[in-house]
């Protein structure tokens, strides 16, 4: 086993376009447990976290770009404006892993139980990536994912990190596990109102093979607040009755199994839950006053 | 691969397995045995140490990313034979019963201590979260925290 230690981008990319089997490794924190149980033995590391283009945070034009290296600990005091994605960083694991973990990491695993996918597919976020031969591309959250733990990134490429419009409207990430810290979500999700396209977006963790867009939910909930005004008028609220059809609606859409961390039907009962609370608090903090 | 760190301030180098850890360049590579080896998978941190001033789990750095880099271990916490303020509150609260865990919530405690020298007890509960102990229940490792949080205070 190898392992490479670019300093640079153009290092870096040079090296995975001469070692395309090579595997990229930042924090480590899922890589390394799969290394120490002798389950993985790539021919060689490359190790991104010492390349300083991938740890940029940058806005512009209205967009955030997030450097696939920047950790959850640097997410959390350096990301304030997109408190859902500051939110999910604090519910990673513990200190430890959070100024190890990367949002790279997350995107470049694809599990379903990445904390930071459902906030970047509630973002409608697109995934930038790189190579020597072919330069820079970006896809949609859904096109780089494309199963399972698996991605359409060309073994010649690295994730140079996600890019979004950053969205006018309150939104939230929470997460069901077991304990606070820790924790591999049960159920995770993430709610972002876009007051500009006047549309609910809703994401869900860890109760699918992917990361799932409850989109029928969104178009239920969103044209319901159409037809009762809610967009115009920031102190009304749609009735109950619509709420609880989006909460059903958003449960409707998971596609859960049972495994160790919970059963198919918790799974499902658990996004109705969180899918409730999450529009109540959006609605909420929509009627407050702009000035607070 | 031969991996060379500075560790606790002096710099030293080892030959590792390329797919080694820090926490076996530190234990097996340097003969540092404070950072304890458990479950090899940042559930416990038991291996706590700082790279670069970050507190990390060294099971979960490949060794050969700390090359070139600064690593700051338990050992380097005591300054010749006193001990560190966070060391002896703990000797102090009776936090350490079998000892295994003890030098991942030392340096744990110690960085939290960096950061906020009159930590909430919200505070230190979250700052604790990635070390587990089997033994204490916590309650005295959290005394432990206060105690030596006051004695900073104390001293300023």
């Amino acid at each position: 086993m190898d392992v490479l230690l670019p300093r640079s981008l153009d290092e870096a990319l040079a090296m995975k376009a001469q070692r395309p089997e090579a595997m990229p490794i930042a924090g480590g924190t899922d890589l390394m447990v799969e290394v120490n149980f002798g389950r993985l033995r790539p021919p060689a590391f490359i190790d991104v976290s010492r390349v300083p283009e991938l740890s940029v945070v940058q806005q512009e034009n209205g967009h955030i770009f997030l450097g696939a290296g920047v950790t959850y600990a640097a997410v959390v005091v350096g990301l304030t404006v997109c408190r859902p994605l500051v939110q999910a960083s604090r519910s990673v694991g513990s200190p430890q892993i959070r100024n190890r973990g990367t949002v790279g990491g997350n995107l470049g695993t694809g599990s379903p139980a990445g904390d930071a996918l459902p906030v970047l597919a509630a973002y409608d976020a697109d995934v930038v990536l790189r190579s020597q031969a072919r330069g820079e591309r970006s896809m949609p959250w859904n096109a780089f994912i494309t199963g399972p733990k698996k991605t359409a990134i060309a073994p010649d490429e690295l994730i140079l990190g996600a890019r979004w419009r950053r969205m006018r409207g309150p939104g939230s990430f929470s997460k069901i596990g077991t304990r606070n810290a820790m924790v591999i979500a049960v159920a995770g999700l993430c709610l972002q109102v876009d007051e500009d396209s006047r549309r609910v977006k809703i994401a869900l963790g860890s109760v699918g093979p992917t990361i799932i867009r409850a989109r029928e939910a969104e178009d239920q909930v969103s044209e319901a607040m159409e037809s009762a005004g809610v967009w115009q008028d920031r102190t009304k609220r749609p009735d109950d009755a619509v709420i609880e059809e989006f909460a059903g609606r958003v449960a409707a859409a998971a596609r859960p199994l049972d495994d160790v961390r919970g059963t198919a039907a918790y799974r499902r009962h658990a996004c109705q839950v969180l899918a409730r609370r999450a529009l109540s608090w959006a609605l909420d903090e929509r009627a407050l006053p702009s000035w607070l | 691969m031969v991996v060379r760190t500075r560790v606790n301030g002096e710099w030293r180098e080892a030959e590792v397995w390329p797919g080694s850890s820090l926490l076996s360049l530190l234990r097996d590579g340097f003969g540092l045995y404070g950072a304890k080896n458990a479950c090899e998978q940042g559930e416990c941190g038991s291996c706590s140490v700082w790279l670069d001033g970050a507190l990390v789990c060294s099971c979960l750095v490949l060794a050969g990313q700390a090359q070139e880099r600064e690593v700051r271990t338990v050992e380097g916490l005591r300054d010749g034979t006193q001990l560190h303020n966070v060391q002896q509150a703990f000797v102090d609260a009776g936090a350490v019963q079998c000892g295994f865990c003890t030098p991942g919530f030392v340096v744990a405690v110690a960085d939290l201590l960096e950061k906020d020298r009159n930590p909430s007890s919200v505070t230190i509960r979250e700052a604790l979260s990635g070390n587990l102990c089997r033994c204490t229940g916590y309650q005295k490792i959290v005394d432990a925290v206060n105690l030596a949080a006051t004695r900073l205070q104390a001293r300023t």
